[in-house]
């Protein structure tokens, strides 16, 4: 594993994380090191092995039940938060919508 | 009265007495912590008005002779990363200073409706990332065995707090660890929940398909009570699991003679400290004599655990703190041109190390060309892991193991490796990642008086036999081996 300061850069980037010079020289060892540990994994053959995104847990009689996880609800309308509530934490706002800087450059 | 060794069953007594009333009950946790919380740091915040509000509540119910709810002035604590309308929460993390949620958790309402009394927010790692609460945005907290070390974490000021004194339970999050570690470090009971079985509105989302909500607690029976409170279906949390929520404390009682536990020979191998597999092993054999059927199981994938956590959590992690952009809520870096210069301003300002470090590594892992080898493969290993469990399973009832490999460490004994405080999380991730509960109960001290922690875990949503053979143990003198 060699993950240069190049790779550090274009992923803060993708992360919209500002790191210092100092901070991006730490994060380029600290991540070579982590994903060399991470490596490990390939020792594994996975092949077959369907991938896990979520634990569907079967009940304690060991048979998986839907209705453990039912994700699905009514399609309803049912109230939310206050616009006021929710612009009320926000950095900036003008009381309808929140501010943000400039979005496009000319 | 000692409030340091008040139980919910205590309270309640103390409460239908009339030798306290809640109100008094409060002001002394409250004032036992602005004693207390200097040097430990425990807690991030207090509400005090909101606490005793509840409290007097409660003491109007009982002068008017009303039937009381089950945790009807019980002082708890929150930890920071649960919502809490109108008080401070800052999941740790300088982006949330100031923040005052506009709601409740469900868990905070479910609480609150059973006649807790909040009495504020305890300490944490940053958005709950880290094994030693010294990730905190704020200070540190300490270990009330010993100020030198640290709680565990990342719910180390929940564990701290109800280790001194300071709230008769709390509730924590636990994604890799974080309630059972830091409830080891500290000699308390802490319980992780099956996957679902809390609903998590209100959490603030570190690593959602592994994120939980649990009580931290004294003992066995209110991690019991705590748990019937907070469990259960909830229509805002799609991922709660409509399963009946039996009555917990109420299946304490059980005999577990002729139980079969499985003892995991991959948590006993290289890195386990002499005194706490000494510890666990007298707690293994005190269980036996309870009359369980002790065998060794295997759980081979065990060894791939942590780097297939840190592969899922971070990648999760970096899409669920995408959110912090400065827009909605409390940080933003005022001098920022651009909105994209702000995001990344604000961002940069605003995470520790460690979050910044888990954003990376999960934004790595699913970036172009990378997401087959790290995030599927991780998610392949991960199906491993669960098999693992269910196999092992289809032999015996519960799995116990050492809750962590060593005793509370120093502060700043791991804070320059990661990689090594990852690794204090190396028996408490698996539970997480195969979606079984756990629970950690105090299996006596080593020679410098620190806890050890002693691990059971059993089948999806069996927590009943859990808290059953948890409640034998302690019954057992199993706390004070």
């Amino acid at each position: 594993m060699k993950i240069t300061r190049k790779d550090v850069e274009y992923v803060a980037a993708l992360a919209h994380l500002e790191l210092t010079a100092e901070e991006t020289e730490r994060m380029r060892q600290q991540l070579d090191s982590i994903l060399g540990y991470i490596e490990k994994l390939n020792e594994l053959d996975t092949a077959g092995v369907e991938p896990m995104a979520q634990v569907l847990a079967p009940t304690v009689s060991g048979q998986a039940d839907t209705r453990a996880n039912p994700s699905l609800r009514k399609d309803a309308t049912r109230a939310g938060l206050e616009r006021t509530e929710a612009l009320a934490v926000a950095p900036e706002t003008d009381g309808a919508f929140f501010k943000v800087p400039k979005v496009i450059e000319k | 009265m000692d409030v340091a060794t008040l139980t919910i069953e205590k309270v309640q007594e103390l409460l239908r007495g009339r030798a306290v009333t809640a109100r008094e009950l409060a002001e002394q946790h409250l004032a036992r912590i602005e004693a207390r919380n200097r040097e430990l740091g425990a807690f991030l915040s207090l509400c005090p008005e909101r606490a005793l509000a509840q409290a007097e509540g409660i003491d109007r119910k009982i002068s008017a002779g009303e039937l009381l709810p089950p945790l009807a002035g019980v002082p708890v604590a929150i930890k920071d990363v649960i919502v809490t309308r109108g008080v401070p929460t800052t999941a740790g993390s300088r982006i949330l200073e100031n923040y005052r949620p506009p709601y409740d958790a469900t868990a905070v309402a479910r609480l609150e409706q059973a006649g807790a009394v909040i009495l504020g927010k305890t300490n944490c790692d940053e958005f709950a990332m880290g094994s030693s609460t010294e990730n905190s945005g704020y200070f540190p907290c300490r270990n009330p065995a010993d100020l030198e070390r640290v709680p565990g974490g990342s719910s180390g000021g929940s564990a701290a707090a109800v280790a001194d004194g300071l709230a008769v339970a709390a509730l924590g999050s636990d994604t890799g660890g974080s309630i059972r570690q830091p409830a080891g470090f500290c000699g308390i009971v802490g319980l992780m929940g099956t996957y679902g079985r809390v609903s998590r509105y209100g959490l603030i989302a570190f690593a959602s398909s592994l994120d939980h909500i649990g009580p931290l607690t004294r003992t066995v029976r209110d991690a019991a009570v705590m748990l019937g409170v907070i469990a259960g279906r909830d229509p805002n949390d799609s991922t709660s699991a409509d399963v009946p929520v039996p009555d917990y404390a109420a299946a304490l009682e059980r005999p577990v003679r002729g139980l079969k536990l499985g003892v995991p020979k991959e948590y006993f191998g290289a890195g386990l400290d002499a005194e706490v597999r000494a510890q666990v092993e007298k707690g293994i054999a005190r269980l036996g004599e309870l009359g369980c059927e002790v065998r060794e199981v295997s759980l081979p994938h065990t060894d791939f655990a942590i780097a297939c956590y840190y592969i899922i959590a971070t990648a999760e992690a970096s899409s669920n703190l995408a959110r912090y952009d400065g827009v909605r809520y409390a940080l933003r870096a005022p001098e920022a041109e651009t909105l994209e210069a702000m995001y990344h301003r604000t961002r940069g300002r605003g995470f520790g190390a460690e979050v910044k470090r888990r954003i990376m590594l999960g934004t790595y892992a699913l970036s172009a060309g990378y997401y087959e080898a790290y995030y599927l493969k991780a998610q392949k290993v991960r199906a491993l892991l669960y098999r693992d469990f269910v196999e092992a399973f289809q032999q015996v009832d519960a799995i116990v193991t050492p809750t962590s490999p060593t005793p509370a460490f120093k502060l700043g004994e791991k804070t320059d490796d990661p990689l090594e405080m990852y690794l204090a999380d190396i028996y408490t991730v698996t539970g997480d990642l195969a979606g079984v509960p756990g629970l950690s109960v105090p299996c006596g001290k080593t020679k410098a008086g620190l806890p050890v922690g002693l691990q059971l875990f059993t089948r999806h949503f069996d927590e009943a036999r859990l808290l059953q053979l948890a409640h034998a143990f302690e019954e057992a003198g199993g706390f004070a081996l």
